[in-house]
């Protein structure tokens, strides 16, 4: 249950569009026009910006409804949105005592802009994002940026992209910030294709990104204050939310299956039944960690150093690594319990695009990346034994 | 205490300057102690100090500069901080 469902309602348009051009923006990988602007036309895009900025204050657990919402309709507009969302939250969270980021906030939400991101680095960096290569270089009150960007999301549809660098070019590799760059402050030139499995909606291509802007629209803090204090969190629930709405609109249609079936042959339990049993216990415990993973955080919002812990770290980094495997477990007994017509395009229990989608969720930040972060926190955290935490 | 600390650091930090060049006080982090050098770094500090670091203290502000380090152990061992 949502504690807005005004929110919801007016996401119900965005996922209506979202699913109706779905199939066609997965075959054509081409980003979610339609979907996107009808969710800038229901002012979805700034509801987490606080009031006295033009937001609507929208917590957290709201926006991974509409982030559930969408995932169930059409995943690459879902996390679109999702990563939107994410970007917003490290200038809600860290840009309110920020003259520059204050007025972008109110811009975001005015004016209904879209925010892309640039961690990830070419030359050996990948998904190791508390490293850079690229470094800021200051050059009076502007500051200079290059960044082989090997993954940026929508690069070319949003109005803004944070990225990521070293805070100086004799800076360490883990000493970074992180600046918003305007669409009308930087260049950017193609690298890669984004031909992908899944998640194809979201063009994600790479780019030599090359910027230039005021010193002030670099975030005061250190960035991994802010990959601690707001990145983690939001992507790893938001992300999870979405992967959630794949994986339960693959069980609905493994369930619409069963029970088609079920009414062809009263009297007898169609075969696929335990199969839809079994998903539904995986769907619920992906529910379940979500939602406590939610918990969590609102408990550590509200005590200040329990957001930089390594007890919260490594809950947020489980609760990515769990809800992305369970959500491949799910697709996969959905496809058993639809089989042919799950594995076919174009049948109401089609499959296909879940699956390729799915599968980018445990690429994306390697599970095999954060378990070697686990692994070695894991070296002096004491993990809670208590049930209730 | 402290030249303890500084060995240690030498020893797991990792950083790419040298330890004579950083003051008690400056942020370690800064000076290029990744995450994974300072739970490296945790471990010698327990080690050497025979103590255990509770919960409250596993957070990047508390090995954030050799005077944050010196702190935490003060609190947890006080006998071996005089040392
Ligand atoms: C749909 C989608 C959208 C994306 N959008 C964006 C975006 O908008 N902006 C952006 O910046 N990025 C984006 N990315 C990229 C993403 O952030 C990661 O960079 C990408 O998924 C690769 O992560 P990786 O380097 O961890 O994994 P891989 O490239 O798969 O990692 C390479 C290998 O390194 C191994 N490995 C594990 N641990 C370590 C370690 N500690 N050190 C070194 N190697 C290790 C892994 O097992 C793996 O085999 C997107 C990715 C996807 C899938």
């Amino acid at each position: 249950m949502t504690r807005n469902s005004n929110l919801l309602d007016r996401a119900a348009d965005a996922a209506a569009v979202a699913a109706k051009y779905c199939d066609e923006v997965d075959a054509q990988s081409r980003f979610p026009t339609e979907a996107m602007q009808a969710l800038k036309d229901a002012r979805l895009m700034g509801i987490m910006i606080p009031r006295d900025l033009g937001g609507e204050a929208a917590s957290l657990r709201d926006i991974a409804e509409v982030c559930a919402l969408l995932g169930q309709n059409c995943a690459s507009t879902a996390m679109v949105y999702a990563m939107h969302q994410i970007k917003v939250s490290s200038v809600v969270s860290h840009g309110a005592d920020h003259p520059w980021h204050r007025a972008f906030m109110a811009c975001i939400a005015s004016q209904q802009l879209l925010l892309g991101s640039s961690t990830t680095e070419g030359g050996g960096i990948g998904g190791d994002l508390g490293n850079s290569i690229c470094a800021i270089e200051r050059d009076g009150d502007e500051f200079t940026l290059r960044k082989d960007a090997s993954v940026i999301s929508y690069a070319t549809q949003c109005d803004a992209i944070l990225v990521t660098a070293r805070r100086a070019p004799d800076a360490p590799g883990s000493d970074q910030v992180m600046a918003t760059l305007l669409k009308s402050q930087y260049t950017l030139e193609k690298t890669a294709e984004w031909d992908t499995l899944g998640m194809r909606g979201t063009c994600s291509e790479g780019f030599i990104f090359e910027g230039r802007a005021p010193a002030e629209q670099i975030m005061p803090q250190p960035f991994a204050e802010i990959a601690a204090r707001s990145m983690l969190a939001h992507a790893h629930l938001l992300w999870g939310a979405l992967w959630y709405g794949i994986a339960a609109n693959a069980v609905s249609r493994a369930q619409s299956y069963v029970r088609a079936e079920a009414r062809k042959k009263p009297g007898q339990n169609p075969v696929g039944a335990l199969r839809v049993a079994e998903a539904a216990s995986m769907l619920q415990l992906m529910r379940s960690s979500l939602n406590a993973g939610l918990e969590r955080f609102e408990k550590a919002q509200l005590a200040n150093d329990d957001l930089n812990s390594m007890s919260f770290a490594i809950d947020m980094c489980n609760l990515k690594i769990g809800s992305s495997r369970l959500l491949n477990d799910i697709v996969q007994q959905a496809m058993m319990v639809c089989g042919i017509n799950g594995y076919k395009n174009g049948t109401p229990y089609s499959l296909g695009r879940h699956m390729r989608d799915a599968m980018s969720a445990p690429l994306m930040i390697n599970n095999d990346r954060i378990f070697g972060n686990t692994s070695n926190m894991l070296l002096v955290h004491r993990l809670d034994q208590r049930l209730a935490s | 205490m402290k030249t303890v600390i500084r060995k240690l650091i030498e020893q797991h930090g990792r950083l790419p300057v040298a330890m004579s060049t950083l003051a008690d006080g400056q942020d370690l982090y800064a000076a290029g102690l990744t995450s994974f050098a300072a739970v490296q770094l945790m471990l010698g500090l327990e080690e050497a100090f025979d103590v255990e670091f509770p919960e409250r203290m596993l957070n990047r502000k508390s090995f954030s500069s050799i005077d944050a380090i010196a702190a935490c152990i003060a609190e947890i061992a006080p006998q071996k901080a005089v040392a």
